[in-house]
């Protein structure tokens, strides 16, 4: 029961603000454009976030996924443009997304790798790779961008007047539930993040485990860079600046701890559509980025607070 | 202490509990697993506020918001879950939020904290390294570091839940020194244990909970075992071992040769099928190195165990439960329980292969089968989806032995499978053990207790400093014998 209100809570906050924004802004927030903008705008950093979800569960932390964004969208753009020679064809341009999402997995998998076999703290190896990661897309085109004017399928495409980005988003949201709560896998996600030498004895490949969830988490920001690559109709080495940071407030302020154990991707998703709503609503009401970061910065400690007050609530009432 | 309640949810832990406590007097605290104890002493020590009644100290009323507001009131404690900073030494451990200051401000002198350290241990006589790391200590003697951290505050009121509970019986006579001491002293000191016969041995005065209500209290000198075991559980418990029916047959597990990283050596056992054998010793004997070795947990340097007949290669917990092999840990906390994890999580964490749930978990099936491994042991929880750290801790263990039993291993390894349980349990637990070997498994049975090791093992293996120096049959043994091969005696075999 307590569980339950505890997750209610960003819910609460999500529609409180939707309904206020509804009330501020009638005309220009009310709208299925709006909607469909926000959603858009948010299906990659959710996509990324879902991969972060477990990451954190797991007890771990990704601050590369920024820079790993980067990475596979100017890895994509080198193909689809071949160095920047051509316009990118139908062929180069499956071709790009494809390698796109591979060079994502293979972040990750180095990432997991340096974790599990180094023995190294999460957020030391990804501060390297974030630095690391960041570095080489610069190389690539000597700090230029690709553009790709063709490549705007996954950015401005619909199915049946859904845009694809936010049909992409849901099938990795679904994936990720899906995996987080049926499979072994998820489950010995859980059970390393709450007592890592617990799953151990319990023969758990800790390990092997570590190392899929930063894989899929690597493969999940693949998919994201394609989408971002796309929107932008080019590949850009300064893409996803510090949005490690709000991929990992999204799943904070949806209810998952730091230290592991806890987490679900339903409270991931309400802390990513209640950063960006909140971004939208600022955007509409004319309140400038520099006092958006400051509103984000207070609701992250805010829910964070309040999900505890709850928490200790809870065990001693 | 007068009309304590409290709830938890919808679980009444404790129900208009009154007890008092006397200066220089031991007050033990019995009563089965989940009884409420613990959380009476929490509410002594501040760590949980009462929902009604009073706590009064030398005729002054108190109201304890923390545990801070109850020492400084003269009240310490020594919780049943050990609860160390992993990563620091023992004496940083002892002295951790009071360490002594160095010369310049905001520093603090090792020297003195490890010399302090020392000299505590010594004066209670209790042999510990302070400058040793605590994760590089065995259960036993994180219990000892925890005694000692109480120990330092120089409260008046000293509050002990199961402090023996993995201590050896040697450990165990220091430790009861130390509390005949401190009564001679004047300290009120609250006493909380499932081994009766210590009970009988140290308390004045008994108190008796059962499901939160008090439901005796007299002085231990009119009481002896049985009565205490009639007060608990509200009847008459008789055979308290049951009579071994299993029949032995050839050897199942054969470990040869063994020797690890830890440093136990060369140590070859047999244990056939329908047996259980027995490991005695003192606390780092090596009795839970040799479970960790044959389990994957600590790489083997010499030796092979042989399961079947067939040679095994473990190299992790993994491949010991692939093989039929399963591990009872000794430490629930550390090594056991994902404490914010669902009861029914826990209990198929180890088994999602065999029971079908690879590759997917199905979740009403889930809650099926760990309500039936529960109910096997009567965990006592309001719900399988219940997390794990709500259960007491005696029905922490019962979860962990459903676990296991769920496992369907062909060698069982139970390294202090009664730690923290009560007489009821334990005699259910020893009752499952026979039924166990009577279905023909293995059963490798660490335990610091002599009595129960004489109760229901078939051969007894004795530990010392690493090696095995005893393999006696207990028909043929006493409990002289096994103390004497323990602590003193070269090897013998
Ligand atoms: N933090 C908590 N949250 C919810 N329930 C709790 C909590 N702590 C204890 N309980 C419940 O209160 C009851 C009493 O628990 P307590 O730990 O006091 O038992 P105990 O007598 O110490 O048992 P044991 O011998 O097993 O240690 C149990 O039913 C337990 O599940
Ligand atoms: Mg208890």
């Amino acid at each position: 029961m307590n569980k339950f209100v505890r997750q209610l809570l960003p819910f609460g906050t999500l529609t409180l603000l939707i309904v206020a924004l509804s009330a501020l802004e009638p005309d220009t927030f009310l709208t299925t454009q709006n909607f469909s903008n926000v959603l858009s705008r948010s299906s990659y950093s959710g996509i990324i976030a879902m991969g972060m979800t477990a990451v954190i569960i797991s007890g771990g932390i990704d601050l590369s996924v920024g820079s790993m964004m980067a990475l596979s969208g100017m890895i994509a753009g080198l193909v689809m443009t071949q160095h920047g020679s051509v316009i990118p064809t139908p062929g180069l341009m499956v071709l790009g997304t494809l390698v796109g999402m591979g060079m994502g997995l293979l972040c990750g998998l180095l990432n997991g790798s340096l974790i599990t076999l180094l023995d190294l703290p999460p957020f030391i190896v990804t501060l390297g790779t974030m630095s690391a990661f960041r570095g080489i897309s610069y190389v690539i085109n000597k700090g230029m961008m690709f553009d790709v004017p063709t490549y705007t399928f996954l950015g401005e495409g619909k199915i049946a007047d859904v845009p694809v980005n936010v049909l992409i988003f849901l099938i990795i949201v679904l994936a990720a539930f899906f995996l987080l709560r049926y499979t072994p896998l998820g489950r010995y996600t859980y059970a390393i993040g709450s007592n890592r030498q617990a799953a151990y004895h319990a023969g758990v490949n800790v390990k092997r485990n570590l190392i899929a969830v930063y894989a899929i988490t690597g493969l999940f920001v693949g998919i994201a860079a394609m989408i971002a690559t796309s929107r932008t109709v080019s590949a850009q080495p300064t893409a996803g600046i510090s949005l490690e940071l709000d991929v990992i407030a999204a799943v904070v302020i949806g209810g998952a701890s730091l230290s592991g154990g806890r987490g679900t991707v339903i409270g991931t998703i309400i802390g990513t559509l209640l950063i960006s709503f909140l971004r939208n609503g600022c955007t509409l009401l004319g309140i400038s980025t520099n006092i958006q970061l400051v509103v984000i910065g207070a609701i992250i400690i805010g829910a964070v607070a309040l999900d505890q007050a709850a928490r200790a609530k809870a065990e001693t009432a | 202490m007068t009309g304590i309640s409290k709830r938890f949810g919808p679980v009444q832990a404790l129900r208009d509990v009154g007890i008092t406590v006397r200066a220089g007097t031991v007050h033990a605290l019995v009563g089965e697993n989940g009884a409420g104890k613990s959380t009476l002493m929490k509410i002594l020590a501040g760590v949980y506020q009462p929902d009604t009644g009073a706590i009064e100290i030398g005729g002054r009323e108190h109201c304890f918001a923390s545990p801070a507001q109850a020492l400084e009131a003269g009240i310490s404690m020594i919780y049943q879950e050990l609860d160390l900073a992993e990563h620091l030494t023992v004496a940083e451990n002892i002295f951790l939020g009071a360490e002594p200051r160095g010369r310049l401000p905001f520093t603090v002198s090792h020297k003195h904290m490890a010399a302090q350290a020392a000299e505590l241990a010594q004066r209670f006589s209790f042999d510990i390294d302070p400058a040793a790391k605590v994760e590089d200590l065995a259960t036993g003697d994180c219990q000892i570091v925890e005694v000692l951290k109480a120990l330092r505050h120089n409260a008046s009121i000293l509050v002990m839940d199961e402090p023996t509970s993995s201590l050896s019986e040697r450990e165990a006579k220091r430790l009861f020194e130390v509390v005949r001491r401190l009564r001679r002293e004047g300290l009120a000191l609250v006493y909380i244990s499932h081994r009766l016969e210590e009970i009988i041995d140290l308390a004045d005065e008994v108190s008796v909970l059962r499901d939160g209500l008090l439901v005796h209290c007299e002085h231990a000198a009119k009481l002896d075992i049985p009565k205490i075991v009639h007060y608990m559980v509200g009847r008459e418990l008789t055979d308290f071992f049951p009579t071994r029916t299993a029949q032995i047959g050839d050897g199942l597990v054969q470990v040869q040769g063994l020797s690890s990283e830890a440093g136990i050596r060369d140590i070859s056992f047999e244990v056939r099928r329908g047996e259980i054998v027995g490991m005695a010793g003192l606390v780092g004997a090596g009795r839970t190195e040799v479970a960790r070795a044959i389990f994957g947990v600590d790489k083997r340097t010499a030796g092979q165990v042989i399961l079947d007949g067939r040679e095994l290669n473990i190299g992790s917990p993994a491949d010991a439960i692939a093989s039929g092999i399963a591990l009872l840990t000794e430490d629930r906390k550390r090594t056991g329980l994902c404490i914010e994890l669902p009861c029914s999580w826990n209990i198929t964490l180890p088994n999602l292969g065999h029971i079908g749930f690879k590759p997917f978990i199905k979740p009403s099936r889930e809650s099926r089968i760990a309500e039936e491994a529960g109910s096997r042991m009567a965990v006592k929880w309001s719900s399988p989806q219940a997390p794990a750290g709500s259960l007491s801790g005696g029905n922490q263990q019962k979860l962990l032995i459903a676990r296991w039993l769920l496992a369907n291993s062909r060698f069982m390894i139970f390294d202090e499978p009664t730690r923290g349980i009560d007489v009821g349990a334990k005699t259910e637990v020893y009752g499952l053990l026979n039924k166990l070997a009577e279905e023909g498994k293995a059963i490798l049975f660490i335990s610091s207790e002599l009595p129960e090791l004489f109760g229901i093992a078939d051969r007894i293996l004795v530990m010392r400093r690493g090696q095995l120096v005893g393999n006696l049959v207990t028909k043929q043994t006493t409990p002289e014998e096994v103390m004497h091969l323990a602590a003193v005696a070269e090897r013998t075999l």
